[in-house]
């Protein structure tokens, strides 16, 4: 059996879900394979290489790879699954954007944000916002899988698999990009970060969010997420919403602020270590899951721990 | 350009799930159903692209139950043309619906389709990108802003890392995210008008696809209960609470 696993990485770097999934697929048997398809993707590709427990490395580089579209990468997969059996990706935005369209052309079913390998055609994954387990088995041949990073723990380095450049059809192809606007942070990415600091409705601004987040955040080294309404508001940008259809995330401390613990905001954290609630509601649902709370006004409380802590 | 917005009936997103004792699924006996909020987001974009008089027409399709008439109507009385049903009681996964839905494209000569990112019952975030894919075309996920750029789409991607911008060639399929727009609700007056228009009822037959299960439920399981914790009274026994348990 052998596995074929997507990379996600920077060209430069490689992403540390790329870990993840490794892990998951090491679960589910087999030779694993990592597929780094960019543009001057080398460094990336060395990275994964260095995971242990890899077979070998394939780089499919070359300019139109640079930005991961969908249709570019479907043509480079697509022929490779002959050689496999199963494509492993990281529930991310790019996991998520390609896999189905391998699954489709494969003619399989997709098993979409799995949490658990039970056997190689048994796999649990969340569904309705978390509220439910699904165990469930497939009957297709070709296994194709995105893996929920935070079920999962990085896969150990020290490997030394070989890298193999492989052919990767030029284009053009039906996408192209145009641009992008990154949010530039020295902060803590959600997914990986140990502190997650996220603000809700009740900052009330922009301004307020920064003011009293981001302070609280710099003292705790954490990372910055938000709820949705605070970002349908703009007070943060739309990579910062955490919940069922944001990011997930799991980190040791995550501190909800003016936050009600809507079924969907709690599906990208209730798998937190410890969660601090700060609402003025003393009814909000999400004292119902925090370890600690305190009821009152997030005005003068988080001041108040920003400067004792 | 004629629009194809599918649109699916699931669980209203302020109910909360209940697991069957029988662990066979989730109770959606006497539960309230609406249309899957994303593909709202769908219909939306797809009744403001006609205002602007880039689209000409917008088909509204489901997959499922004959309930799901009803859902089509919500979308017909938000401004879509007129509806495609195509019923069954059974589980239909995304790989059929994606079927289903091609062999609706390729009858129709639709140019777009708009479908919801994600559906928020059973999460699985794959129908818009298989439909792409089976048709051959290229997809726009994940959509936070949309724009006709001469022959081709501008879509604006809502990623982990920010905000992308890609432009694709047209015919194409969109997937809508939360940002897109806000949803209008619909007015008496065109709900009423939504009641004369046409919903054509079909089935997977109709179109020769095998709608089987390719995934069968092992179990449906309660996660694991997390417990409240203690209310503290002030910052200072927080702080204390945190240094105790090693969290700062
Ligand atoms: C399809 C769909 C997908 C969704 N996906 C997500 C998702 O991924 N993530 C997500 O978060 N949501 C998501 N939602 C939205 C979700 O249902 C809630 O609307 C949202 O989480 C509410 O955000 P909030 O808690 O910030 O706002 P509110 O629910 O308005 O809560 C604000 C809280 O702040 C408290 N408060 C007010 N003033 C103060 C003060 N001065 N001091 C202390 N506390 C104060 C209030 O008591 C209240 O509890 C989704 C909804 C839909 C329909
Ligand atoms: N049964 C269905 N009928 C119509 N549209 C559907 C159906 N299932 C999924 N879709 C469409 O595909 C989108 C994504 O669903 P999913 O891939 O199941 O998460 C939804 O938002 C709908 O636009």
């Amino acid at each position: 059996m052998a596995v074929l696993v997507l990379a996600e990485h920077s060209n430069a770097a490689l992403n540390d879900a790329t870990t993840k999934v490794v892990s998951a697929a090491a679960a589910f048997g087999g030779d694993i394979d990592i597929l780094v398809a960019g543009s001057n993707a080398k460094a990336a590709a060395d990275a994964a290489a260095q995971i242990a427990g890899v077979r070998r490395v394939l780089l499919a580089d070359g300019p139109a790879y640079e930005h991961a579209t969908a249709e570019a990468l479907e043509a480079v997969i697509v022929p490779l699954m002959a050689n496999y059996d199963a494509f492993f990706a990281p529930a991310t935005t790019a996991g998520k954007n390609v896999s189905p369209r391998i699954a489709a052309k494969l003619d399989v079913m997709q098993l979409s944000d799995i949490t658990g390998v039970i056997d190689k055609d048994t796999f649990e994954r969340p569904i309705y916002a978390g509220n439910a387990i699904l165990t469930v088995k497939s009957s297709d041949k070709k296994k194709v899988v995105t893996v929920r990073g935070t079920a999962f723990q990085a896969a150990a380095s020290g490997g030394s698999a070989s890298v193999e450049a492989i052919e990767a059809p030029a284009g053009p192809f039906k996408s192209a990009f145009v641009g992008e606007e990154l949010s530039k942070s020295d902060r803590p990415e959600l997914a990986s970060a140990k502190r997650i600091v996220s603000g809700g409705r009740a900052l009330a601004s922009a301004e307020q969010f920064q003011k009293y987040i981001l302070p609280l955040a710099d003292k705790l080294g954490a990372g910055v997420g938000a709820s949705r309404a605070a970002v349908d508001a703009g007070y943060a940008p739309n990579d910062y919403q955490v919940g069922q259809t944001g990011k997930v995330v799991a980190p040791e401390l995550y501190v909800a602020i003016g936050i009600s613990g809507a079924i969907q905001h709690l599906a990208g954290m209730k798998d937190s270590k410890v969660i601090v609630a700060i609402n003025k509601d003393e009814e909000a649902p999400i004292f119902a899951i925090a370890d600690y709370g305190i009821v009152g006004d997030l005005f003068k409380i988080v001041p108040e721990l920003t400067e004792k802590l | 350009m004629k629009v194809l917005v599918p649109v699916k009936r699931v669980i209203d997103y302020n109910v909360r799930p209940r697991v069957k004792p029988d662990q066979t699924g989730v109770d959606l006996a006497n539960v309230k159903m609406a249309m899957n909020p994303f593909d709202e987001i769908s219909v939306e974009e797809a009744v403001r692209m006609k205002e602007k008089g880039i689209a000409t027409e917008i088909v509204i399709v489901s997959i499922g139950p004959a309930q799901a008439q009803e859902t089509i109507r919500v979308g017909l009385a938000m401004g879509g043309d007129r509806g495609i049903l195509v019923q069954t009681d059974e589980r239909v996964e995304p790989l059929a619906v994606a079927k289903i839905l091609k062999a609706i494209v390729e009858q129709e000569k639709a140019d777009l389709v708009i479908a919801g990112k994600q559906a928020i019952d059973d999460d699985n975030n794959q129908t818009g990108q298989m439909l792409a894919a089976l048709l051959d075309w290229p997809q726009g996920t994940f959509a936070s802003a949309v724009a006709k750029d001469g022959d081709k789409l501008k879509v604006t991607r809502e990623v982990d890392g920010g905000l992308q911008t890609i432009s694709l060639d047209m015919p194409a399929v969109v997937t809508t995210d939360l940002r897109l727009n806000e949803p209008r609700f619909a007015s008496l007056p065109n709900i009423m008008k939504a009641k004369k228009k046409e919903i054509a009822m079909k089935t997977p037959a109709d179109y020769g696809v095998d709608t089987a299960a390719r995934l069968s439920v092992v179990k449906v399981t309660e996660p694991k209960k997390r417990e409240a914790g203690e209310k503290v009274a002030d910052v200072d026994t927080l702080i204390a609470k945190l240094k105790s348990v090693g969290a700062i």
